[in-house]
């Protein structure tokens, strides 16, 4: 399960890391060596978002991935492939991220079950809120993934509990308002949202949205228990290469 | 708790956790004004002394000779304030802004009619104002880009994905998720999550309670036919909507661009290209891939080149109670042709195609029957597309004179 493997990896680290990739960015083979590196380097588990045409919740640099990706021809199927592939090289837990279109064309059912076959341990799907998403969550629980909710800091603290009643493997807490890629301000006010964050679940919880430097992972120690990068990881590796991102990763903490 | 409407399978709230707040805010203000008498009072209020409401609706009577068929009339949605049935719904949202407290609106815009539109209502009720325009759009529709832009407003070229109208919507979604305490977004037409559906369908019934009232009083009787075009569906549920329950046809006309054979459409739901799928927060029919991808769309309209269709109509078609059908771009420049010559009226591209469609039905409807024609435009801002495919010399010259002038 992925909630007691977060749990047994953070007797061992202050924070473990998260990171994403666009599968299919620049290309189906530099996405395995991008993971390859990321997990060399030493993340706790990694976020794949196999790329829609319309993602709404990205901002420019990821909404750039998803688009490239479709246009050197990414398909739902190489994703799945490339999956299961990851899943068997490497030892650390693979969630799916995307848009609900992608789950809905494919068959709900058929989507969450070809991911637990792959021996995906999860999915976070940013645009289906619990209320929409009744087939959704019913297949996830047949085949005992963790579904990943998302919390931000425009959620009500109701709303938060009911969030809560959902979600499996950990919580996302969103740092901002925004989209991915803009900056945030790692103050008090965001430590206050944690807390609150924190209260509302049993669950580990993670924070992304803005995250770049070892200096916000610091500040997160002790307040969140996972530090998602996102959208820096796709800077770092489109200015310096791939190799670029092992030691980007390992300066984080 | 996210409140979702659907019709039949259709609709729904697939909203990003961040903006479920704002959405509750919304739904909460809309069912409220709904509610308030005064507020549908103050609205045929603005719209009578703002924009030119009641608009008329004009009998087409050397049209009807031409044909020889059904009487044919029209509603003058292009005597709006701005030349298009976009004010209505755009003084609507902005008096519910009003309601609200907000201080700020953005929109997206394709053919450029919403975007000046709601340049307009910002201005009048003294927002701050942003419009997204994919930059195909932009390249084809400039005068409304000078015209948003006197009005005060910013216009952010969208650079991503296919650079129309989809990927505008993208982007205002993006500036929402960021500044929603202050901002509405004005959503142009009757798609996106709930209650955007309802909410611009509501003020868009507006034509169809005029035009069923004005078509009793001229003629003692219902029409047989009303023709409406469709991109997102707002102009044709706003004039279908007080017809539903009565028996007349209504037909939904889809930009059919260089024919539904070629692939290079908009034709959701007159098309089998269509297909159920969810984006931009609701569910609907799209022009999209087996994957989900979402596909390239095409209209010598701008206003139609968009890749969903509004909910509702998607369960009207399903239950058979609008017939859809598509005009190509050359049906539509040849009905454009006809309107100009014939009555000295002037559609929108985009309303042109409901005209098109008509003029291959009316002949053979009997002259006793009557249509009614929803022109949801007027075409003066479509003058560089209409002139380039009218291949027209003059003004070729005329354009080539007035850029050496400028390089002077």
């Amino acid at each position: 399960m992925l909630e007691s493997y977060l749990r047994n990896r953070l007797k061992k680290k202050d924070i473990l890391l998260m990171t994403h990739l666009v599968l299919g960015y620049p290309s189906m083979e530099d996405s395995f060596r991008i993971i390859e590196t990321m997990v060399e380097a030493g993340v706790d588990l990694m976020e794949l978002q196999i790329p829609f045409s319309e993602p709404v919740a990205d901002g420019p640099v990821i909404l750039h991935a998803n688009q490239m990706a479709l246009e050197r021809g990414a398909t739902v199927k190489q994703a799945f492939e490339l999956a299961e592939k990851v899943v068997k090289n490497f030892d650390i837990p693979f969630l799916i991220m995307t848009y609900y279109n992608i789950l809905f064309k494919y068959g709900v059912p058929r989507f969450v079950s070809e991911m637990a076959k792959k021996g995906i341990k999860g999915s976070i799907v940013p645009d289906l809120p619990p209320e929409e998403g009744e087939e959704y969550f019913n297949a996830m629980e047949e085949h005992s993934l963790s579904s990943i909710l998302i919390f931000s800091p425009t959620t009500t603290l109701d709303r938060m509990q009911y969030l809560a009643g959902f979600a499996g493997g950990f919580v996302y807490c969103v740092a901002r308002k925004g989209v991915t890629g803009s900056s945030t301000d790692f103050s008090e006010e965001l430590a206050g949202y944690l807390s609150m964050c924190r209260n509302t679940t049993n669950l580990p919880i993670a924070l992304g949205f803005g995250v770049k430097e070892k200096k916000d992972v610091d500040f997160l120690t002790q307040k969140a228990d996972i530090a998602v990068i996102g959208t820096q990881t796709i800077k770092v590796i489109e200015k310096d290469g791939i190799d670029a991102a092992g030691d980007f990763i390992r300066r984080l903490r | 708790m996210v409140e979702s409407r659907y019709y039949g399978q259709y609709g729904g709230s697939y909203l990003p956790e961040i903006l479920v707040s704002t959405f509750d805010q919304l739904v909460t203000a809309f069912k409220e004004a709904k509610n308030d008498p005064a507020f549908w009072e103050e609205y045929e209020q603005i719209m009578s002394s703002y924009s030119c409401r009641p608009t008329p609706l004009t009998f087409a009577g050397n049209l009807t000779e031409y044909f020889g068929g059904a009487r044919i009339y029209i509603k003058r949605e292009d005597l709006n304030h701005t030349g298009a049935h976009k004010a209505n719904n755009v003084m609507g949202q902005g008096l519910l802004v009003k309601r609200m407290g907000k201080k700020r609106v953005i929109a997206e815009t394709g053919a450029g009619q919403h975007g000046v539109a709601t340049a307009t209502m910002a201005a009048k009720f003294g927002f701050k104002c942003t419009i997204y325009m994919g930059e195909v759009d932009i390249a084809r529709q400039r005068p409304n880009v000078f015209w948003m832009e006197r009005l005060g407003a910013e216009v952010v070229p969208v650079t991503d994905g296919t650079r129309i109208l989809k990927d505008a919507i993208n982007e205002a979604f993006r500036d929402w998720v960021t500044n929603m305490d202050d901002t509405h977004y004005v959503l142009g037409t009757a798609c996106g999550p709930h209650p955007y559906p309802e909410m611009v369908s509501y003020f868009q019934s507006i034509i169809g309670r005029e035009a069923k009232k004005q078509i009793i009083k001229s003629e003692g009787k219902l029409p047989e036919r009303i023709y409406a075009c469709v991109g997102g569906g707002s102009n044709a549920l706003g004039i279908f909507s007080s017809f539903l329950d009565d028996s007349v046809e209504l037909v939904g006309v889809e930009a059919g661009g260089d024919g539904l054979n070629t692939g290079r459409h908009a034709a959701r739901l007159a098309s089998k290209d269509g297909t159920v799928g969810i984006a931009q927060g609701f569910k609907t029919y799209f022009l999209q891939n087996s994957d989900g991808q979402m596909q390239e769309t095409h209209s010598v309209a701008a206003g139609l080149d968009y890749v969903g269709v509004s909910p509702i109509l998607s369960l009207l078609k399903e239950e058979g109670r609008v017939r859809f059908e598509s005009a190509t771009d050359r049906e539509v420049l040849d009905a454009l042709s006809l309107t100009l010559k014939k009555e000295g009226l002037v559609p929108a591209l985009e309303s042109a195609h409901a005209f098109a469609q008509a003029f291959k039905e009316v002949p053979n409807l009997s002259r006793d029957d009557i249509i009614l024609i929803n022109q949801s435009g007027r075409g003066d801002k479509d003058i560089f597309t209409i002139a380039d495919a009218f291949k027209d010399p003059d003004w070729q010259k005329f354009i080539q004179q007035k850029a050496e002038e400028y390089r002077a």
